[in-house]
């Protein structure tokens, strides 16, 4: 478990054999991300390696800008980073979750300038001058956005590892559904899309729940789109 | 994933250029791209980055067609009001592909570039032609279920996994492309998917240095255009089999299918056969067919599919 620690974190070395055993939820997580992260490229892109990314040359390490919740961020990456990694391992955003990191569960769903997209697939490098909203960009505890609050009324999680991307792609959903996007089920392409459950099912497909929580998440996302109609 | 360098391409013909180095490969959208590229099947040793081009526009052509740019988001062109009411078909079968996440990065091009999601192809534990030329094919003598048909060979029999490229055939769409020598191109579609023959990695007409600028569309042609894909989920999941059709009043049309081969299936003496019915146009579609005990359904499916699409298209005004 040290592995998985911050190693930059001066309290990992004085961890004491009792407290190693109070490992958070949030730990197991960390390992298992690291785990898949050792697999997908060397810990050198992935960790905080101002000493050693210093040697590398900027053809492979590239620094890139980019605006992540109303913050400009300058970060230099790994070119094979993801941008879920760049928002999770080097600006420690890690609201954003890495569940299947090919695309189809929906877990690592931000918005880049407004529109949702998953992030792990696309790289980091490729966002010079956008601008990212990720789901702690969305409200905090304290100033919940309208979505969040819904999402906790009805219930719409049970473990909750999918919510942060149910939550970012359903709002930006809805600002596809009020821009007239269509769907795969709306009747009439020719008059612009409205919301009903059979387009917000549709529409949200691609965000898995494995807990099967989607009827509360279905709730959660009407009651929004209804008083914003 | 393999390290690679990045350049962010400012001209058409400057990304032609960069492509010239061997290794090199656009990347636009990138959600096929950096899929296979996490699991080493595809390795890039240079990255093009081709989404700053201005290619990214739809605009009327001068003979009243529609001329798509490259980098035209699939969530952007099925939404294009144009599009919506000339080539409903495209919108469709935009739609019908992907998740909503997906669609609002996966371009024009990229979408015609998708490479197939045969499951031997993704496991690089396993011999594959197309993965690694000459090494074999796992899918023959495999599980079959959601492969090729018809169009496969000896080598390979993974299908196409395309939903906007079945409309683009159906369209009879051009591919208009650039080297980097500065010359242009124009491909019609149904020439520039590739059957895999014994070269099954090669799977369009594309050279190494060559970038796909736009897709056209010609004038519109009417009729009732509807796409019915036929999937194992009601969303989000790739064509057991896909039927893109137009049909006009009197009965004549067009058809092209998709999941049943390597490229969107469709063959202008199946058309001709569109007033006879769906059991004469699928019988001509899948003259060549070699089905496999686990996907020989697809055959009849593709048939009541038809069937179905051609009763839609009579009941409707």
């Amino acid at each position: 478990l040290k592995l998985a620690r911050n190693p930059n974190d001066p309290s990992n070395s004085s961890v004491s054999s009792s407290e190693s055993f109070q490992v958070t939820r949030r730990d197991l997580m960390i390992v298992g991300a690291t785990a898949i992260a050792a697999h997908a490229a060397p810990a050198v892109a992935l960790e905080q390696p101002a000493d050693l990314t210093a040697a590398q040359p900027e053809s492979f390490f590239p620094t890139v800008g980019f605006s992540v919740n109303g913050e400009p961020r300058s970060l230099r990456v790994d070119t094979r980073m993801t941008l879920l990694d760049a928002l999770r391992e080097h600006l420690h955003l890690t609201g954003t979750k890495k569940g299947c990191d090919h695309g189809q569960c929906g877990a690592c769903t931000v918005m880049v300038n407004g529109r949702r997209i998953n992030s792990c697939l696309t790289l980091a490098v490729m966002h010079e001058g956008d601008t990212v909203t990720t789901i702690e960009g969305l409200g905090s505890p304290a100033n919940l956005h309208p979505m969040q609050a819904a999402f906790i009324k009805h219930d719409g999680y049970q473990c909750g590892y999918c919510t942060p991307g149910q939550i970012c792609s359903s709002v930006a959903m809805l600002k596809e559904v009020e821009a007239g996007v269509p769907s795969l089920v709306t009747d009439d392409l020719t008059t612009p899309a409205t919301g009903s459950l059979a387009e917000f099912r549709e529409r949200m497909s691609g965000n898995i729940c494995r807990c099967g929580a989607y009827s509360n998440i279905m709730e959660a996302i009407t009651e929004v789109a209804e008083r914003k109609a | 994933m393999r390290p690679f360098t990045y350049e962010r391409a400012t001209t058409v013909r400057a990304a032609a250029i960069a492509a010239r180095m061997s290794g090199a490969k656009f990347i636009a959208g990138g959600t096929n791209l950096l899929d296979l590229m996490k699991l080493e099947i595809e390795a890039p040793t240079h990255l093009i980055d081709v989404n700053s081009l201005a290619l990214n526009r739809i605009e009327a052509t001068e003979d009243g067609g529609l001329r798509i740019g490259a980098l035209v988001r699939n969530t952007d062109l099925a939404a294009d009001p144009t599009v919506r009411k000339d080539y409903p078909l495209l919108s469709r079968a935009l739609l019908a592909g992907a998740s909503g996440q997906l669609r609002n990065k996966a371009t024009t091009a990229g979408n015609l570039l998708q490479r197939t999601r045969c499951s031997y192809f993704y496991d690089p534990n396993q011999p594959c032609n197309k993965r690694q030329p000459g090494s074999g094919c796992s899918a023959t003598g495999g599980y079959t279920r959601s492969l090729a048909v018809v169009g496969g060979s000896e080598a390979c029999i993974a299908t196409h996994p395309s939903d906007m490229a079945v409309a683009m055939r159906a369209l009879d769409a051009k591919v208009e492309t650039i080297q980097s020598d500065g010359s242009e191109r124009v491909i019609p579609i149904a020439d520039f998917h590739r059957l895999p023959g014994d070269t099954p990695h090669v799977e369009t007409a594309l050279d190494a240095d060559e970038l796909i600028t736009a897709v056209v569309l010609p004038k519109p042609i009417g009729g009732k255009q509807v796409y019915h894909k036929v999937r194992d989920r009601a969303s989000y999941a790739f064509a057991l089999v896909s039927v893109g059709a137009i049909v006009h009043p009197d009965g004549t049309g067009r058809v092209a299918l998709g999941g049943v081969a390597p490229k969107p299936w469709r063959d202008e003496a199946a058309d001709a056969e569109l007033p006879r019915g769906a059991k004469a146009v699928t019988a001509k579609l899948f003259a060549h067919a070699k089905p496999t005990e686990e996907n020989a359904f697809k055959i009849q499916l593709a048939e009541r599919t038809l069937g179905a699409v051609l009763a839609d298209a009579r009941a409707e005004p």
